[in-house]
């Protein structure tokens, strides 16, 4: 059983069908990549598992339970975080408050601050930073954040669209291998980008979305040599 | 002698306009709505306080709580039934346009069931207050209880927001709605319990404004209201100290207006400032200009 399933998914904003019936999985443990251009559906994907938006028709299992109808503030409890698209930190809050408010749905004071401490010494400039405005960080430390404040809840897959978003090149291979080593010690990733070489590079499957439909999937390491996919997103 | 007293006065009158604004600016800052019903909530409160102490002769202190309670839940029942609703309609007018309804609602009500004619409110607060410098300055005890709710409720509210679970569910739905139910929390309950408390502090509001300024009729809210608004406005709205201040600087500016200048203007003069603080600081005192991000 997969630990995400995704079947026949439609999702309209008003009249314009964005998701045009797709499906896909998620294994537990591993990097599943779900590339295409701009307005494929990638981030309304992300929005309907989150319970953000709520789709037409179709059907999202976790882990066999069907949560396509379970409001958006209850997901996270169940153990799927996301990291959004451009970071959506909360600005005035300092560092250490944005982190902690990723924790919210726990109660355990103690196991808190030991997840908080876990997530310093994964991103020892957070810690550095801890009484830092978060609207002052840099876009790098800001991504960081975000990923950080998704971790505090202790997700069993984690959802990150587009983390290499308007970051430097030295930025993103940290971010990814920060992805990586997130993924090493046991949590899911649905990985959403528009780098489509950076995702497929550490993904173990992968998915295109064209305009609402899912036109390919295959390994990460097939779809990299495919001539296709060379040609429309790797720029070869 | 005067000076003192009018200083006093405005504190007063500004600590009044301060716990109404508190209201105004939660419920803007956390369910981004302007709620023109807040100033008829603190008449409803008034009216339920006058039939408690005049008409069942009960007392003031049970008139006070079933005040707030039934003030908090006509807050929380006005959010559900005509603005939550509202929320996601094409235009933000929408929701504007029906607080609006709603203060009308609320003011025929009070009217069908309490006529046009003006109740005459027993102060609700019993002390005759304190004299000063050899009897030459009197404090009225309504006067140093309002200064000193405002205060109380000013503090209770901030160390509310910073120090529990629902109050920084408010912070983040304040910021980022989306991103908050990212972080599992409830915003419709978040906003409820905004109305809960900005509505149960009207009721307050009330029961101050009516001791302080014992005539009552069911437009008794209104004028109060949006200068409460102005203050939230003057602050910046959105922000809780920012409603404080601005409430307070209000209140002082139009007792002094009147006593100096003219009882007629003080109200065009309060205005007035607004326009002026308005086009120097646009965001209000304590206002950031939020930028929309592209």
């Amino acid at each position: 059983m997969a630990e995400l399933e995704v079947k026949n998914l439609s999702v309209y904003y008003g009249v314009i069908q964005a998701l045009k019936g797709i499906s896909f999985e998620v294994n537990k443990g591993e990097i599943v990549a779900l590339i295409g251009a701009n307005g494929a559906g990638k981030t309304t994907t992300l929005h309907t598992i989150s319970g953000l938006i709520h789709p037409k028709a179709g059907e999202i299992l976790y882990n066999g339970t069907d949560i396509t109808k379970v409001p958006g503030n209850r997901i996270v409890s169940m153990g799927i975080a996301q990291v959004p698209e451009g970071r959506r930190v909360f600005s005035d809050l300092t560092v250490e408050q944005n982190l902690r408010m990723g924790a919210f749905t726990r109660r355990d004071s103690k196991e808190i601050d030991d997840t908080l401490e876990q997530v310093y010494q994964r991103f020892p400039r957070l810690k550095e930073r801890q009484r830092q405005i978060a609207g002052t960080l840099s876009g790098g430390e800001q991504q960081m954040l975000a990923m950080g404040r998704a971790l505090m809840s202790h997700p069993s897959i984690i959802l990150m669209d587009e983390p290499s978003m308007g970051l430097s090149p030295i930025l993103v291979d940290e971010i990814f291998s920060i992805i990586e080593q997130v993924h090493s010690e046991g949590t899911t990733v649905l990985l959403v980008e528009q780098n489509a070489r950076k995702a497929l590079s550490i993904a173990d499957r992968a998915y295109v979305l064209e305009t609402g439909t899912i036109s390919m999937e295959g390994k990460a390491q097939d779809l990299l040599n495919n001539d296709e996919i060379q040609k429309a997103y790797l720029g070869e | 002698m005067s000076f003192l007293t009018s200083l006093v006065n405005g504190l007063s009158l500004g600590s009044i306009y301060a716990i109404i604004a508190l209201g105004y600016t939660m419920v803007y800052g956390i369910a981004k709505m302007l709620n023109f019903a807040h100033g008829d909530f603190i008449m409803v409160g008034c009216y339920i306080i006058f039939t408690f102490v005049s008409t069942l002769k009960i007392g003031a202190v049970p008139g006070i709580l079933v005040a707030i309670v039934l003030c908090t839940v006509l807050g929380v029942a006005t959010e559900r039934i005509a603005y939550r609703p509202l929320r996601h309609a094409a235009s933000p007018l929408a929701v504007l346009i029906t607080a609006i309804g709603v203060s009308y609602l609320l003011e025929n009500a009070a009217l069908l069931i309490f006529g046009a004619d003006t109740k005459s409110f027993t102060s609700v607060i019993g002390w005759t207050g304190i004299d000063l410098f050899g009897g030459q300055l009197h404090i009225q005890g309504v006067t140093i209880i309002t200064i000193l709710a405002s205060v109380v409720i000013l503090v209770v509210l901030q160390a509310f927001i910073h120090r529990t679970r629902n109050g920084q569910a408010m912070l983040a739905v304040a910021q980022d709605q989306g991103a908050a139910i990212l972080m599992g929390i409830d915003v419709n309950k978040t906003i409820s319990l905004t109305f809960a408390i900005g509505s149960g502090l009207a009721a307050v509001a009330g029961a101050l404004l009516c001791s302080a300024y014992p005539s009552l009729t069911p437009y008794t809210g209104a004028m109060p209201g949006i200068k409460a608004f102005v203050a939230a406005v003057l602050g910046g709205i959105g922000s809780i100290p920012g409603a404080m201040i601005g409430g307070l600087v209000l209140g002082i500016i139009e007792i002094f207006a009147r006593t100096y200048i003219s009882s007629q203007l003080s109200d065009a003069i309060v205005f007035g400032i607004l326009v002026i603080v308005l086009l120097v600081k646009p965001a209000g005192l304590l206002g950031k200009i939020t930028q929309e991000k592209v």
